[in-house]
């Protein structure tokens, strides 16, 4: 039996085909990068790349290498979560050669105004200035330590700091109570907070010097026999010191 | 030829295998060392999948992150062009919601006068949101934009054509045309400082902790601690794209 003849056409046609695709294929294995598709639809070396590139910021636990002592003194601070670059601009190449060059020292009052100048979109608390009225032309470090800020006169209330429990105490019945009258304050709290803590009342009887039966207290006190009341439960268990109607 | 072949003795199999030996130590040691200088010294990026989390009640919106990401990124200083930015929104009590974002926040806000139509002010900050199903990487046509192995979205400087597909189809307009290199460019969480155990630029200057950065598979990572401890929200969940840029404290009409 005789094959039927192909035409010359389609002879033609499939060595085209063919020449497409060998072109095809070899354009592929040569312009295609190597490490294109190891790892999906990219070049896996683009990664390294990326990798590669050069760091500005070295970052905090580089600065504590030598600073430590402006560290430690800041880790205590209200400013213990403000990383040094933040305000002595990216630091990698004094990192790298301290000697080469050294980062530099604001005593620009815009460097501080940048968080603390006062913003209606700012959280409720964090501290804020209108810096046109807050002693012009002073610079901010002519009263406040930038790595240790406090204010620079001392607060005479708790409420200044303690806002929220002194709004509380106002409208409860132990309004008439001094903070002091619980707490024992040191007289350094009001410079160094977090050195020196303010101590709170450990036992049911401190409560009991009011609220016992037998207390030497006004008659309109509420009273409680504080052997039986509450049982092991300590008092603020169940109410709130700074406010007791409300119960927690 | 039978006795021939079995008639080696205990002294010369203990010399061979005595022989052989440093065949067998050294031999796979080169192997595998060959297999590992591949990829970079001691980092396995399939052991990584790092996300951020941003807490809008304690950003306060001084822009450091905007001007410390320009500085480490080489990001053009002009006003058009953001790797990550710092948003205003004003909600007014008649319910319409205003945002700005004036040079990206890094020279702070203008004042807002009329206090008494003001319902509520917040800042919320932005960026590439490193999506799980990130809608640029389907639609680049050469394969320059990728999610690599540790679910960070980058892009391939060399390997693009400036096509500006994914600028379009980002939703969250992340991505900017570099004016100088002419190709998409875009936050990479920077990816060359995360891979050496560092923090992103914006997460290390941030003043009050309002951007954590961490590892999802890991359960020590601060971001977990943070999906703990917050009622978080990803932006335009709808589109199904599975961020892993968490917020805390946004709204409805943070979008």
């Amino acid at each position: 039996m005789k094959l039927p003849k192909i035409p010359q056409q389609i002879i033609s046609l499939f060595i085209l085909l063919l020449v497409v695709l060998t072109g095809f294929l070899f354009a592929r294995k040569y312009f295609t990068p190597p490490s294109f598709g190891l790892y999906g639809h990219y070049r896996a070396n683009a990664v390294d790349e990326i990798k590669a590139r050069g760091m500005k910021y070295a970052g905090s636990e580089s600065c504590i290498e030598c600073h430590d002592d402006i560290y430690n003194l800041k880790a205590k601070g209200y400013h213990k979560n403000v990383a040094c670059e933040i305000c002595h601009g990216p630091a990698g190449k004094h990192a790298d050669d301290p000697s080469e060059t050294s980062p530099e020292i604001p005593h620009d009052r815009s460097k501080c105004t940048i968080c603390h100048d006062y913003n209606l979109a700012r959280p409720t608390g964090f501290p804020q200035i209108i810096a046109n009225q807050h002693n012009p032309g002073k610079f901010c470090t002519q009263c406040h330590q930038a790595h240790n800020p406090t204010l620079p006169h001392t607060p005479n209330e708790c409420g200044a700091c303690h806002r929220e429990i002194a709004s509380q105490k106002m409208v409860s019945h132990h309004a008439s109570l001094e903070c002091t009258t619980c707490h024992e304050a040191p007289l350094e709290h009001l410079t160094d907070p977090r050195s020196f803590e303010v101590k709170k009342p450990m036992t049911k009887e401190f409560c009991g010097q009011c609220h016992a039966r037998d207390a030497n207290s006004p008659v309109e006190i509420p009273r409680i026999d504080l052997q039986i009341h509450g049982g092991r439960y300590l008092c603020w268990d169940c109410h709130y010191p700074h406010n007791p109607e409300a119960n927690r | 030829m039978i006795k021939e072949s079995t008639s080696m003795t205990r002294r010369e199999f203990l010399e061979i295998c005595l022989k052989s030996f440093p065949l067998f130590v050294f031999f796979p040691t080169f192997w595998i060392d060959e297999l590992l200088a591949f990829d970079a010294e001691t980092y396995d990026p399939t052991k990584h999948n790092y996300a951020m989390g941003i807490d809008i009640d304690k950003c306060i919106g001084c822009g450091r992150c905007v001007a410390a990401c320009k500085i480490e990124n080489d990001v053009p200083k002009e006003q058009e062009y953001f790797r990550t930015w710092v948003e205003r929104y004003v909600v007014s009590t008649d319910g319409e919601t205003q945002v700005d974002s004036p040079n990206g926040g890094i020279d702070g806000f203008p004042v807002l006068n009329s206090d008494e139509t003001i319902l509520k002010s917040f800042f919320v900050p932005k960026l590439c949101n490193h999506c799980s199903n990130p809608p640029c990487v389907q639609v680049c046509p050469v394969g320059a934009t990728f999610k690599s192995r540790d679910g960070v979205v980058l892009i391939d400087e060399k390997y693009c054509v400036g096509c500006r597909y994914c600028i379009q189809a980002c939703p969250y307009g992340a991505r900017y045309m570099h004016p100088e290199k002419h190709v998409a460019d875009k936050c990479t969480m920077c990816y060359h400082r995360i891979t050496k155990g560092k923090l992103p630029a914006c997460v290390e200057v941030c003043p009050t902790k309002a951007r954590i950065f961490g590892e999802l598979g890991q359960q020590s990572s601060p971001i977990l601690r943070f999906l703990r401890f917050n009622d978080t929200r990803t932006l335009k969940s709808e589109l199904n794209t599975k961020p892993k840029i968490f917020y805390a404290g946004a709204d409805g009409e943070v979008r």
